[in-house]
């Protein structure tokens, strides 16, 4: 196995054996990142530099023969959509290409108290709108099992350098499945915490009763030590929840006896690839052979979802966004010949489509006349969501659904559609809209060899539970050690 | 419903031309059609969920606390002239 391969806690055990040390791990990520990322383009920027003054921290401390904590020296790429300080944050818009943050966000700043390596910023789309990453206001990011298609999105990036080895793991954000589909695109495994479970301080802002900020790793063991590393309260994020975050390797246990997981009909629906339900219907065959309990459920709302979600999520953008306006930081535009001028035209040239797109919808659904047919009737069926997850985990410990209905598409197939582009969202936008934890892992392949993603979703804060179904998946499966032929 | 995209675009501070309002304007259409969807629902009585955590206030102590120096907020400011954000004339 070749150092860009390992997984956290692979590197970790080298790194304490000393067999290997920070530097070698640093060089060998960035010398395979040189290799194939002119095809994969995961990277919005790399911080070399930066990078091995913090390998360098690490191997003086073993050398000193101090104890080093399970991310200490790990390679880790950061998605361009939190701040760090001193290093430009672009969110993968125009508008803040020249945005360099005075401060680490909660979580930024978190990796490094753990001496994570950042080798650099990853691509996503713009301010995280999007399924594909082709709404980067700055490149493409390409697929590692099959060029020619999406890697997901938003944190596509991520994924993708994950997928490629291009990281040893990654953190993302979800805000409508932007970890979960992407991790199910490219074949790797990405959770979305609680919301409130992890601050969202210095996370670029797109809906912020949706957002939350999430591990994108090689395994399920990775996410539990990324969990264990961002979880927890924070006085700068008044929405982060002030509860004890248990220790998440803990719940790596591989047994699902007893474990009552939940199948809702609704989400087996009709247009869903047939690869996909075949994969997952295996996995919750296995599951079964392992002693879970299996039980139909329903969630009656969730053809609903997508509706609500595309209201909520442009409601709440159109309010965020309204900081790019030229004055404090970001993008100005010349040539304006009055204030108003200065607004329009530092948006008109700093946003790209999509996200006008979502301004003007959001901006539309708030307006007078209009916020009772559209932003207060959403808000009124996300209770009705809530309800049914509610009735649901009264019944059951998890829900096993497929993280997305289709393996990755093409480049280029969706992007004049944002309807059709919106709906590949169907299945991970629940979760968002009432706020419950979720996991993806591969649980296999299409016939044209692309990953397929297992998607299970738990209660409130119930992410020990997600990890110990995903373990025992992973323990008795082999997909997750599957390469890209990139590879 | 017709939704008047320059009246929209004008409220958000976006500049459209000619040829965005024309697709934006049909993108936009085709969504809140899809949208419309949720009238099916009866939602009467039914309280609106803003927040998917029952969180309902988080207090934290009146006491101040040091916040960025201004030098540093300023200086990735666009424009500024001493100590502050420098914007077109608003007042004639």
């Amino acid at each position: 196995m070749e150092l860009h391969q390992l997984t956290i806690h692979e590197l970790h055990a080298l790194l304490v054996k000393r067999e290997v040390t920070s530097r070698e791990v640093t060089e060998a990520l960035y010398r395979r990142i040189r290799e194939v990322e002119e095809k994969i383009g995961a990277y919005l920027m790399l911080t070399e530099e930066k990078a091995f003054e913090q390998a360098g921290q690490v191997d003086r401390k073993i050398a000193r023969g101090e104890r080093i904590g399970d991310l200490a020296g790990v390679p880790l790429g950061i998605k361009d959509i939190l701040c760090t300080k001193g290093i430009r944050t672009t969110c993968g818009s125009r508008i803040l290409e020249n945005y360099v943050p005075f401060y680490d966000g909660t979580v930024v700043r978190r990796l490094r108290q753990e001496d994570a390596v950042m080798l650099g910023k990853l691509n996503m789309d713009e301010f995280a709108m999007g399924s594909s990453t082709e709404n980067s206001g700055f490149q493409i990011t390409r697929n590692p099992w099959d060029l020619s298609r999406i890697p997901g999105g938003s944190s596509g990036g991520s994924a993708a350098a994950v997928a490629a080895d291009e990281c040893i793991a990654a953190l993302g954000t979800d805000t409508g499945g932007s970890i979960r589909q992407p991790a199910a695109c490219c074949g790797v495994v990405g959770m979305k915490p609680t919301y409130g479970r992890v601050s969202r301080y210095g996370l670029v802002a797109f809906a912020s009763s949706l957002d939350q900020i999430g591990p994108i790793t090689k395994d399920v063991e990775d996410c539990a030590i990324l969990m264990n590393a961002i979880s927890g309260y924070d006085p700068y994020d008044s929405t982060s929840v002030n509860m004890d975050v248990p220790n998440y390797k803990e719940s790596l246990i591989n047994d699902v006896k007893g474990i009552r997981i939940g199948i809702p009909d609704e989400y087996f629906i009709e247009g869903m690839d047939a690869d996909v339900e075949r994969a997952v219907k295996e996995a919750i065959g296995l599951f079964e052979r392992w002693g879970a309990k299996i039980k139909r459920i329903s969630l009656p709302h969730t053809p609903y979802a997508v509706a609500t979600y595309y209201i909520i999520c442009t409601a709440e953008a159109s309010s965020n966004l309204a900081r790019y306006d030229g004055v404090k930081y970001g993008l100005r535009s010349k040539g304006f010949r009055d204030l108003m001028e200065m607004y329009t035209q530092t948006r008109e040239k700093g946003f790209g489509k999509e996200v006008k797109r979502r301004i003007i919808l959001g901006t539309y659904v708030l307006s007078a006349g209009y916020y009772e047919a559209y932003y207060r009737k959403a808000s009124q069926v996300r209770t009705l969501m809530r309800s049914d997850f509610e009735e649901a985990f009264g019944q059951v410990d998890v829900i096993l659904v497929p993280t997305a209905p289709t393996p990755a598409f093409r480049i280029g197939e969706k992007v004049e559609d944002p309807l059709q582009m919106y709906l590949s969202d169907i299945h991970t936008i629940p979760v968002n809209l009432t706020g419950i934890p979720a996991i993806s892992i591969p649980c296999g392949f299409s016939r044209e060899n692309l990953p397929i993603g297992l998607q299970i979703m738990g209660r409130h804060f119930d992410e020990g539970m997600l990890l110990r179904v995903a373990y025992t998946f992973e323990q008795n499966t082999d997909f997750h050690l599957k390469k890209p032929p990139i590879a | 419903m017709k939704m008047d995209i320059e009246k929209v675009a004008r409220l958000a501070r976006i500049e459209l031309s000619e040829e965005e309002k024309v697709t934006l304007g049909n993108q936009l259409e085709q969504i809140l059609t899809y949208v419309e969807q949720l009238n099916q629902l009866d939602t009467t009585g039914v309280e609106p969920t803003s927040h998917a955590v029952p969180i309902y206030n988080a207090f934290r102590e009146d006491e101040t606390r040091p916040s960025f120096p201004r030098e540093e907020v300023l200086s990735i400011s666009p424009d500024q002239e001493d100590g502050y954000f420098k914007v077109p004339r608003i007042i004639e």
